[in-house]
């Protein structure tokens, strides 16, 4: 699809407003829809644009398998450390009220720390899952059998 | 009682997703096509979010979230479950995918009978073999 | 449609649209969240997972041969079950429900005092049921390994030069 100009120019400028709308679902999901979950999805749609158009390689370029494998765990264990910091601080298995110096600003820490980690999870499966997908394709297709 | 005006207003949201979810569950039973068993499959989760979610739903109500005015709100708790089930599910259909694709490669089709026919095929062969 | 429609690209699409409409469905119930949730996953992701599923396997279905009168019984037999089942439950709407009565209010009022923060559904997810979000995002990590494990394969050779091998 590189050849298809007006795709390339949408894409190229759709995909910025569409991260930062995902930072801003993930980092505002306490005030109003949104989370981590959203989040997550909107951001891997961003790359998923990006491979779509630019092709796979450029995809890969940009996001290596083996990257998005480990941010897959890391944000999985995040989620685990609050819990375990929850345990070493004194209180229960994420328990957020022994996080910082007040129940309810713990609350908030441990929400958002556990928000982050489920957004980097889920964005880093979407993609891996679409690489894969795409990749398994044993012949490309060439462009004039759109 | 079936035919009173109120009980069918207040029930039919449970009978408009049992329908759905009889429509899906029909795909999933009558069609041989695997891909397509997986398309059924997501309307049936889809008729379930929707019976759910109907449960939670309070006349008068608003959108769970807090305003600072004091108001009737929906009640969350279904909408935290669905989130789950929600995510549950598009993971559940991408390894459901991934297999089709795989069976694909080994069986060169995804039609259930002709699946069906090939193993049989091969285990007459394995049987014959030994 | 869907069950009858033998183009498997047009079952897709169909199914696009359905998860479309069910996100504005859940947006006239008051669930916003879901909502949000539904319509980016349902009428995205899986759209795109189809899309390539389809790519990698065939397109049309083949026609089906007689017709599939045991299945229509059974589907019958599990409508009249479900619809048998509706009959005791609840009016739609009805404030006075079981489901509102024995965990919720007590949630409203924790999140407003013991959380703080705006978004109920958020604090449910995050805070009181955090373990029932540790557990997905669990099942998200094995889908995600799992597709990983079926899919990855050495490419064919013209493609190994050009992109490099998947690790």
């Amino acid at each position: 699809m590189k050849h298809h100009i007006i795709l390339r120019i949408g894409a190229k400028l759709l995909i910025p407003p569409i991260m930062l709308f995902a930072l801003y679902v993930q980092f505002h999901g306490d005030y109003g829809p949104g989370g981590g979950f959203q989040a997550g999805v909107i951001f891997a749609s961003a790359f998923i644009l990006y491979g779509l158009v630019f092709g796979l390689a450029e995809l890969r370029r940009v996001a290596p398998l083996a990257v998005v494998t480990k941010l897959m765990a890391a944000g999985w264990l995040i989620y685990i450390g609050v819990g375990y910091a929850g345990l070493i601080l004194g209180g229960k298995f994420l328990d957020y009220n022994v996080l910082s110096h007040d129940p309810v600003s713990g609350q908030h820490l441990g929400i958002f720390l556990v928000e982050l980690g489920v957004g980097v999870t889920v964005a880093s499966t979407m993609l891996a899952i679409y690489q894969c997908f795409a990749a398994h394709q044993s012949r490309e297709l060439a462009d004039d059998e759109w | 009682m079936v035919t009173d005006i109120d009980f069918i207003l207040a029930h039919y949201n449970y009978w408009a997703a049992m329908l759905l979810m009889a429509a899906g569950f029909y795909i999933v039973v009558s069609r041989g096509n695997l891909i397509k068993k997986v398309a059924g499959l997501n309307m049936f989760q889809v008729s379930v979010f929707m019976l759910y979610i109907s449960m939670g739903k309070v006349t008068g109500g608003t959108a769970p979230i807090l305003t600072g005015k004091p108001e009737i709100f929906s009640n969350p708790l279904p909408h935290v479950l669905i989130l789950t089930a929600i995510v549950v599910g598009v993971a559940t259909t991408a390894i459901g995918l991934a297999l089709i694709v795989r069976i694909k490669e080994a069986y060169g089709t995804i039609e259930e009978d002709e699946i069906l026919v090939i193993d049989r095929t091969l285990e007459q062969q394995d049987a014959h073999g030994q | 449609m869907i069950i009858r429609l033998r183009n498997l690209f047009a079952v897709v699409m169909l199914s696009s649209v359905f998860s479309l409409l069910s996100a504005g469905l859940f947006v006239a119930l008051d669930a916003v969240d879901v909502a949000f949730t539904e319509a980016a996953v349902g009428a995205g992701i899986t759209t795109v997972l189809f899309l390539g599923a389809l790519a990698l396997t065939g397109s049309i279905e083949k026609p089906q041969q007689g017709h599939p009168y045991a299945a229509l019984l059974v589907m019958a037999a599990l409508a009249a079950m479900l619809l048998y089942g509706t009959m005791d439950m609840p009016p739609f709407g009805d404030a006075g429900a079981p489901i509102h009565r024995h965990v919720v209010p007590e949630y409203i009022t924790g999140t407003q005092t013991q959380i703080g923060i705006p978004n109920m559904v958020s604090a449910i997810l995050a805070s009181y049921r955090g373990f029932d979000t540790l557990g997905e995002t669990g099942v998200i990590f094995t889908a995600g390994t799992g597709v990983l494990l079926l899919l990855r394969r050495r490419l064919s050779s013209r493609q190994q030069s050009g992109g490099g091998d998947a690790e």
